[in-house]
């Protein structure tokens, strides 16, 4: 039943490109990225309970790194001359991915020996730090002028040739197939021992080191798979865009995620896929009567009335509204006992289906 | 000049958060609040720029009481996190409306004072930086009696200290939490006013005021009045220094580097007592 539900959904998608418009279709492959950052977020801030607002740091670190692989660079520091020479994009998705991950062990080990409150800070400053290095190291980033003509990436078939992804049904294709994987990975990882152990750090942190939970461990563990996802998806990014400017490292775009998260439902597979829909598609949906800046007041706004009337947000809301429609005709409770995991799926199927009809 | 306004910010930020256990996200609004009203009250209305400084301070008052009584206290409560993401979409609102009302041009405040700087032999200083520093200055000391010498500042103290204990002694905390993040929002909306008249106003000159106005807090130690000022001329202090020695590009972080160190070496905050927030 779950995965026959997974599968369709996913067929659905897959059907996509081929009856939609073009316009759509970009916006569709933009709210696709937004979403797989806002999962990675989703692993920090719903799972471990750690509301990280650098998170754009780690998005903006892929982009970066994947465009400078690819594009190559030359730049001097501390007189040594170290030049690198372009690589395919692929390989930048891959070193993007490293050094996000890197950065994400980095920020973890250091952070995470302050919490609550503290902990928001330093992430806001690590991004802000970020920000003004991109801005500054102009040799390496060209600063406000931008890195642009990145190249798209291209898959490579031995004896048959190249196909350089130029197109946005390509581009779909590629950022629905990394956003499964990025789901995959982090079902996989909230499920196991280890997400149960990071969920036990969140609801009670001093009863779960009292069971013998190391602490940085999960948490460091937690910051490293979400800033390589959060890298993934800004490689993504740079190398469909292909135009990348400091301006990616924006606190406003982390409160971009943190409300795809916040309203889809934190601690929740679907939440960010539910939200990251809604918030990705709303821009497309008001855009005939709102400017960008009522935009941004009406999404302050739903921000703050989820905030109030939807703490835990919409997937675990309708989830409770369909645990408490579906016993009726089976009679007993027993389906949601047997597959205690039904709900989520079911309800991604169900918000996000919604927003789907609202924009075709 | 910078160290006083940013103890100013720092301060309201350092109350409220200490006070209140908000993180007040749109404490650098109210910063470009203040710029606005300034903006606004002397060249539209054509109002004298001492009366209009001071309409700021109270304008900001009111303003952060509306907040606080429609957004926060039904949250009385709420764990840190879901206040903290009201304030965030608040801060969204309150910045995109500055956004529609005055657009995203700078905007600037003609000052009274005469342009000719007041020379020291070598050193020369402009008047309105004297005026600023002086009424930053004043303000500090102001809110420093209101804590330390008044009932109100006692019944703030006591419910900084212990809310629960200070509720049974018969402090009305709610009404201190009111008192305390409107006396903070017209702190930063003066702060605003007063650099708005040295500098330009725009829409976004909150973010960066409001992230170093966290960093003067964690330099300063949470609920200190004393940190926070310090703190706060530490911050321009090492922010010039950075920009003279280092670049001036990467003026503003310094104030981030500065936090992450200080975090990482002592993480109650330079000046905090025992105090530490888990």
């Amino acid at each position: 039943m779950k995965h026959t539900l997974l599968a369709l959904w996913f067929a659905l998608l897959l059907t996509v490109p081929l009856w939609i418009d073009q316009y759509f279709l970009h916006v569709l492959i933009t709210t696709g990225i937004m979403i797989i950052a806002a999962m990675s977020l989703n692993l920090l801030l719903g799972y471990t309970g750690q509301l990280s607002l650098g998170h754009v740091a780690f998005f903006g670190i892929g982009a970066y790194a994947s465009a400078l692989t690819a594009l190559g660079f030359d730049v001097h520091i501390f007189g040594y001359r170290i030049v690198h020479e372009p690589w395919p994009p692929f390989a930048g998705f891959a070193i993007a991915i490293l050094v996000a991950a890197l950065c994400g062990y980095a920020i973890g080990k250091l952070s995470f020996k302050v919490r609550g409150a503290y902990f928001v800070i330093v992430t806001i400053s690590f991004a802000e730090v970020t920000r003004l290095v991109a801005l500054n190291w102009v040799e390496l980033t060209q600063g406000p002028l931008a890195l642009n003509n990145i190249p798209p990436f291209t898959l490579a078939f031995p004896g048959v040739g190249e196909y350089t992804m130029w197109g946005k049904v390509a581009n779909y294709y590629l950022v629905l197939a990394v956003g499964a994987v990025a789901y995959i990975v982090i079902r996989r990882l909230v499920l196991s021992r280890t997400g149960r152990a990071m969920i036990a750090l969140r609801e009670n942190e001093p009863l779960a080191t009292s069971i013998g939970i190391d602490v940085t461990r999960y948490l460091v563990l937690a910051a490293v798979v979400s800033a390589a996802l959060a890298g993934a998806a800004g490689a993504l990014y740079a190398h469909f865009v292909r135009i990348i400017d400091p301006d990616i490292f924006l606190f406003i775009y982390t409160v971009t995620m943190v409300i795809m998260v916040i309203t889809g439902g934190k601690g929740t597979l679907a939440g960010p896929i539910v939200g990251g829909l809604i918030f990705g598609m709303l821009p497309v949906a008001l855009r005939a009567w709102a400017t960008p800046v009522a935009q941004w007041i009406i999404y302050g706004v739903l921000m703050i009335l989820v905030v109030f009337f939807l703490p835990r947000g919409i997937v675990p809301a309708v989830r409770e509204w369909w645990e408490n429609v579906r016993p009726r005709p089976d009679e007993t409770g027993r389906t949601s006992a047997v597959h205690p995991s039904t709900g989520p799926v079911l309800s991604s199927s169900k918000g996000s289906g919604r927003t789907g009809t609202r924009n075709v | 000049m910078l160290g006083g306004t940013y103890a100013l910010l720092g301060i309201g930020l350092t109350l409220i958060f200490g006070i209140m256990r908000v993180v007040n996200f749109t404490h650098g609004e109210l910063y470009a609040f203040g710029g606005y009203m300034m903006f606004f009250l002397t060249s539209a209305l054509g109002v004298n720029f001492y009366v209009a400084l001071l309409a700021a301070l109270v304008l900001g008052i009111i303003l952060g009481t509306i907040i606080e009584l429609v957004l926060l206290k039904p949250m009385r409560g709420a764990d840190i996190d879901t206040t903290m993401l009201i304030m965030i979409g608040c801060w969204i609102v309150l910045q995109n409306m500055e956004m529609m009302v005055w657009g995203g041009v700078a905007k600037s405040v003609v000052s009274p004072l005469p342009a000719d700087p007041l020379a020291f032999g070598p050193v020369s200083v402009a008047w309105l930086r004297i005026f600023v520093f002086a009424a930053a200055a004043l303000l500090i000391l102001a809110t420093y009696l209101l804590i330390h010498r008044t009932k109100l500042g006692k019944a703030m103290r006591a419910t900084f200290q212990d809310r629960d204990t200070a509720a049974l002694m018969g402090v009305n905390v709610g009404a201190i939490n009111t008192a305390t993040f409107a006396l903070g929002s017209g702190l930063a909306a003066t702060a605003g006013a007063l650099l708005g008249a040295v500098f330009v106003i725009t829409p976004t000159m909150g973010d960066l005021a409001a992230l170093k106005a966290f960093a003067i807090v964690i330099l300063g130690g949470l609920g200190s009045i004393t940190g926070a000022t310090i703190g706060g001329f530490i911050l321009a202090t090492v922010e010039e220094l950075g920009a003279g020695y280092v670049s001036s590009g990467y003026r503003d972080a310094m104030g981030f580097l500065l936090i992450i160190a200080v975090l990482l070496f002592k993480p109650t905050g330079l000046f905090a007592r025992t105090e530490r927030i888990g």
